[in-house]
């Protein structure tokens, strides 16, 4: 057996919402237990080259990050409770199962990367705070399992972390404020970025002004991209998609088209990108659902079409003492999160008293921005016109559009479950998390979207993370 | 950002990284985009979700298959392999 | 619906899609109902075996060679649908004690016309060249096969409906037409989408159906065994059969409501490793067992030692549905005329549906089965004390 920490609280995630949660903790007086995969705190939104060796990096600001400060306060705070011995901090490891036994919730972890020595521990917790943030969402296209095909948040991690850059000349698309600091970082970096392909309209977002009026400093942000957009002279194209990658062994050129409000071609608007390297896509993001919905957490969809944990106004889910915090109870970026995460932190810490949460109204006013994005920003309702039969869907298995149509269309496939054990899709390596919604998305039909329940189903990953048949073996109770 | 140069190898050819730098980093930098063959359809497959979300980027790291280069920090002598 | 099929088959698992492929085939007007979709109960949560070797002698050895004919002939053509594998079974003994108990097995079973080879130490490791070098030897089981069952009990519902069956999804059955609390012939279903009228019903809902034959008055007493399965990242194959482990034999009669596991191990088409599996009487609990995961690993890695190293990506778990005395239940119910099941086949429905299927067609049909269906009759339960057979334990799911 690894060894057993026991702690009042544990958090999972060291993030914006899972830093904040674990600094709001032991401020509050809890003994805390971090467990994170990453190697040193931030999260994907905080990634940063490497600390190890390198002592004061982490007071230096790099490239394309923002809320820099907020950062260096959690992360002074954090390391502060580390060295009082209040917070155990379990970096590189993976949670690979979630239990809630009686009163206490078991955690079982992993190494995350095999060769870096991270111990795995067993943590023991009488609450627990849930703050696994999200990844892109992804939607298939043609050419997209090419190499130099990324996800737009893995660019900017890769950028984040390693200083360098993917390839010379990317075009980025997709829909979502998010693709603006993607390409802006890019940019600053030094590389060539062709176009930004926004699949919606600005126009989309007018109606949905008055909700982001009250958030200012997203405002800013987006003057600041906009000065990077035209000093780099980078093209903002809405109303456009990548309908198909071109290239034999690797991505080379893309194919774009206009689109109409509801995603659907417009004859005659086809135009290639030739010499493109890296081409990087996101349709949102996809919160990180399998360690809610495997202890039995209520969820919802939210107005991005993900599912979600459904929370109280102190965070805590529809199970007691379990809080969840960030992008898991609805996709609204790290200002959001790390509010979220510090009113998480304080109730896990003193779930018995009514300690206020902090800034209500802040945390109203950015879900109420974040919902004005998400419908400015809708996965488009024709997306599934763009595949071609051989298209593929699922990139572990190699499950193709076609395989997937005909399932449904004559074995009656008409959920993810029955998708997935008709044709593989979603049932290798990355478990569905990759095309898990697209997935969804066909079973359902064409022009559908996913419903909470088909979302669930696809989230149920009873081994949230890959562990060794060893290490489950020493498995007694 | 660290710049100490380390030498790792991949497929037995010697190649310079950075200390630090994830393995997948240290190859796309060197323009080697994919490193794997899906079992398929053997197309080629190198980063993707830059993560540890997808696994499309899988190397043997000093013997130790199924790893996901994204996630594996180069250091130096280090033995990656392609599949 | 104003006039009724002549069977309604309630349950679109194997078994009930078996049931309905032969039934159409028969000239007999057919209607499917599921709850949900089809194979979304035990069918979906289980390895695919159509296994020769861990079978009672008797009528269930006899049941599986039955069946076994009807995948090889009757159901020939549709292999390829759900990836038919002839990948053959190795039970490995790595104690003198359990080697001896399977020579012992190997023995009366090659008297019944079983197919099966002996195999020493050298052999077994040709067979199985990373088996663990504690393996004293085997035996060779070449009719076991596989298949992905899923897409059995989908396909085989296709197939109905293109032979004039009709099937409705999402339909749960809420009470049968004609029996009441004084008995009386059953004459159909009740379901919130409407009653639909039949000559002949018939119960296939698997773990469900002791719940379904209480609604018409009768018992069936067929009980949900839970089993785990670990699934591995793929890999190159490693493992060339379905292999497990001969120690179960030594506790043959076991009947312990308690976790137990014996390793069965195998690759599969897609490259990953099924590791089974356990059986526990817990009822219809679904919390996830750590020590039913742990026991499973240690299992497998005494006969695969290089598995230690594998990652697992995932584990499922199923509810065999198993009868007291380990017999399925097929065949009219007389307790409740019009009423038929095909139910409790525990670890062995997706090997036995062909065969039930056909069987059950026939019967059906008015003809004579190819098989005494006597053994199996649902109203065995009524009378005790007349059938206390001693059966082992199922090795696998």
């Amino acid at each position: 057996m690894s060894t057993v920490v026991t702690v009042d609280v544990a958090v999972v995630g060291a993030g914006p919402a899972g830093l904040a949660a674990a600094v709001a903790a032991t401020e509050t007086g809890a003994r805390v237990a971090v467990v994170d995969a990453g190697n040193q705190p931030g999260g994907q939104f905080w990634r940063h080259a490497p600390e190890t060796g390198n002592p004061g990096t982490a007071d230096v600001q790099p490239h394309g990050h923002h809320g820099w400060s907020t950062y260096l306060d959690l992360r002074a705070r954090f390391d502060a409770a580390r060295s009082a011995g209040r917070i155990t901090y379990l970096p590189g490891l993976q949670v690979w199962m979630a239990q809630h036994s009686g009163d206490a919730f078991v955690l079982r972890t992993t190494a995350a990367v095999a060769s870096s020595g991270a111990t795995p521990a067993t943590v023991a917790a009488d609450r627990l705070v849930l703050c696994p943030g999200g990844y892109d969402r992804q939607l298939p296209i043609p050419g997209w399992d090419l190499p130099g095909v990324m996800a737009a948040g893995g660019i900017q991690a890769f950028i984040k972390a390693n200083g360098v850059l993917p390839g010379k000349r990317f075009v980025i698309a997709g829909t979502g404020p998010f693709l603006l600091p993607v390409a802006a970082g890019i940019a600053e970096a030094g590389g060539k970025v062709l176009a930004v392909l926004e699949s919606s309209s600005p126009s989309a977002w007018l109606p949905h002004l008055r909700a982001a009026a009250g958030v200012p400093g997203k405002a800013l942000e987006g003057m600041a991209y906009a000065a990077v957009f035209a000093r780099h002279r980078i093209p903002y194209r809405t109303r456009n998609i990548v309908t198909e990658i071109l290239g034999t062994d690797r991505a080379e050129g893309v194919r774009t088209a206009r689109v109409d409000a509801a995603g659907r071609v417009r004859p005659g608007t086809a135009r290639t990108y030739a010499d493109v390297d890296v081409v990087g896509f996101g349709w949102g993001f996809t919160p990180q659902l399998e360690l809610p919905v495997s202890l039995g957490v209520e969820t919802r969809l939210d107005a991005d079409g993900s599912l979600v944990g459904i929370v109280d106004e102190r965070q805590q889910s529809s199970v007691p003492g379990l809080y969840l915090a960030g992008e898991v109870t609805g996709v609204g970026g790290a200002t959001l999160a790390v509010l979220e995460g510090l009113a998480a932190g304080a109730a896990a810490a003193r779930p018995e008293s009514d300690v206020p949460v902090k800034q209500p109204a802040a945390i109203a006013r950015h879900r109420r921005f974040a919902q004005a994005m998400h419908h400015a920003h809708p996965v488009p309702a024709a997306w599934q016109d763009w595949l071609s039969p051989d298209t593929t869907v699922c990139r572990c298995e190699e499950v193709t559009a076609g395989e997937i149509t005909e399932a449904r269309d004559q074995l009656g496939a008409r959920d993810i479950r029955s998708l997935k054990s008709f044709t593989r899709a979603g049932m290798g390596w990355c478990q569905g998390r990759v095309c898990g919604f697209a997935s969804a998305c066909l079973s359902a039909g064409p022009g559908q979207m996913p419903d909470a329940g088909s979302l669930a189903s696809s989230a149920k990953r009873p081994l949230a993370a890959p562990v060794g048949i060893g290490e489950l073996a020493a498995q007694d109770g | 950002m660290n710049t100490q140069p380390v030498t790792i190898s991949f497929d037995g050819r010697p190649l310079a990284a950075a200390a630090g730098q994830s393995v997948g980093a240290a190859l796309a930098s060197q323009g080697i985009t994919a490193w794997r063959s899906t079992r398929k359809g053997g197309k080629p497959r190198g980063l993707f979700c830059g993560i540890g979300v997808c696994f499309d980027c899988l190397v043997t790291v000093d013997g130790e298959p199924n790893q996901r280069a994204c996630l594996v920090e180069a250091c130096d002598g280090m033995e990656v392999e392609g599949s | 619906m104003t006039h009724g099929s002549d069977v309604l088959v309630i349950g679109a698992g194997v078994i009930g899609a078996a049931t309905a492929y032969f039934a159409a085939r028969q000239g007999l007007s057919v209607t499917v109902l599921d709850k949900g979709l089809p194979a979304s109960g035990t069918s979906s949560a289980c390895e695919g075996n159509i296994l020769v070797s861990d079978k009672e002698l008797g009528p269930e050895l006899e049941l599986t060679r039955y069946s076994l004919g009807v995948w090889h002939h009757d159901l020939e053509e549709h292999k390829k649908l759900w990836e038919f594998d002839s990948k053959g079974g190795i039970i490995v003994a790595s104690r003198e004690s359990s080697l001896a108990s399977l020579h012992r097995v190997m023995a009366v079973q090659k008297s019944y016309g079983v197919d099966v080879e002996e195999l020493d130490q050298s052999a077994l490791r040709d067979a199985e060249p990373h088996i663990s070098p504690e393996a004293l030897g085997g035996a060779s089981y070449r009719e076991d096969c596989q298949v992905q069952p899923m897409l059995v009990a989908a396909h085989l519902v296709r197939l109905a409906t293109e032979a004039g069956a009709r099937f409705i999804a999402d339909c749960p059955v809420s009470g049968f037409l004609g029996s009441g609390p004084d008995g009386g012939r059953v004459t159909g279903v009740r379901t919130p989408r409407g009653d639909f009228p039949a000559g002949a019903v018939v119960n296939c809902t698997g773990t469900w159906a002791g719940e379904l034959a209480a609604m018409a008055g009768v018992e069936v007493p067929v009980l949900p065994r839970r089993g785990f399965v670990i699934v591995t990242e793929p890999l190159p194959a490693m493992i060339r059969h379905k292999v497990y482990a001969a120690e179960y034999i030594d506790n043959v009669g076991s009947s312990d409501a308690g976790l137990q596991a014996s390793p069965v191990v195998e690759g599969t088409p897609a490259g990953s490793i099924l590791i089974g599996s356990s059986r526990e009487r817990v009822g219809f609990d679904r919390t996830v067992s750590t020590a039913a995961l742990g026991l499973l690993a240690r299992n497998a890695t005494a006969l695969f030692p290089f598995l230690k190293d594998v990652k697992a990506i995932r584990h499922y778990h199923g509810f065999r549905p198993y009868c007291p005395d380990h017999l399925p239940v097929i065949g009219h119910d007389d307790r409740a005329p019009g009423l038929w099941h095909a139910a409790g086949h525990e670890g062995a429905g997706i090997g036995l549906s062909a065969g039930t299927g056909k069987l059950l067609a026939q019967a059906l049909a008015g003809l004579t089965p190819d098989m005494d269906l006597s053994p199996f009759a649902p109203a065995r339960f009524s009378a005790p004390g007349k059938h206390t057979p001693v059966h082992r334990e199922e090795a696998t799911a």
